[in-house]
């Protein structure tokens, strides 16, 4: 079953649209769900990379 | 007006200070205070057309998303505990890397958000919302669906929250 806008559905009815993006920031995929030309379910999940570091520095005294 | 990705300033001068707990530690008395209790950080959502970067010093429900099944203010980070135990790396006598990584993915479960995104604000909620770090990804709108944030690496060259030197 598929939670959409109009409550959940049997996956079956349903058309099935999926997506992907992969880039030095983050890895991301997504699912739709369309009925009859209108979309009725998207998740997407994000996996994020990594960000630059904080750069800490002790300063010299001379 | 854009979101960027970014430790946030305020942050940084607020760890010299020890504004921020991730993990357990045990001091030399400040007066009383020698096992302060992990601070809760929450992760809030913002909109393509929100200001979020380096600049931005604590949470605002200005330009965050909204819609059916999320609350304002976003989502605790949970995890048992929520963060890895901050660590610290030498990796030469003159550098080393100082990190850490939420324990879990952030989830928001069963939300309508019809309004495009792509940005999260990490802030701790225990000490008024002060602004940790924002990360940016690509624009995103869901329906009726779950948006799942899951975290990098909890290494020296990964992890979401580094203070390193070179």
């Amino acid at each position: 079953m598929i939670t959409t806008t109009k409550g959940d559905m049997d996956e079956s009815l349903l058309e099935k649209r999926e997506g992907s993006l992969d880039n030095d920031n983050e890895t991301t995929t997504w699912v739709e769900y369309w009925l009859e030309g209108e979309l009725v379910h998207r998740s997407a999940h994000v996996a994020l990379k990594k960000m630059p570091p904080i750069v800490a520095e002790a300063a010299s005294l001379t | 007006m854009a979101n960027t990705q970014a430790m946030c300033t305020s942050f940084m001068g607020q760890l010299l200070n020890g504004g921020h707990q991730f993990g357990a530690i045990t001091l030399v008395s400040r007066t009383s205070l020698t096992a302060p209790t992990v601070d809760t950080f929450k992760a809030a959502l913002y909109l393509t057309t929100a200001t979020v970067n380096a600049s931005t010093t604590a949470y605002s429900a200005s330009n965050e998303v909204s819609g059916t099944g999320y609350t304002a203010g976003g989502v605790t980070i949970t995890g048992s505990p929520a963060w890895n135990a901050p660590t610290a790396t030498n990796t030469s006598t003159t550098a080393g890397t100082a990190f850490t990584t939420p324990t879990a993915s952030i989830t928001y479960t069963t939300v309508t958000l019809a309004t495009a995104f792509d940005a999260v604000l990490i802030y701790n909620s225990t000490q008024n919302n002060t602004a940790v770090s924002v990360h940016t990804f690509g624009s995103q709108t869901i329906t009726a669906g779950t948006f799942t944030l899951t975290m990098p690496a909890n290494t020296t060259a990964a992890a979401l929250l580094r203070i390193a030197t070179t």
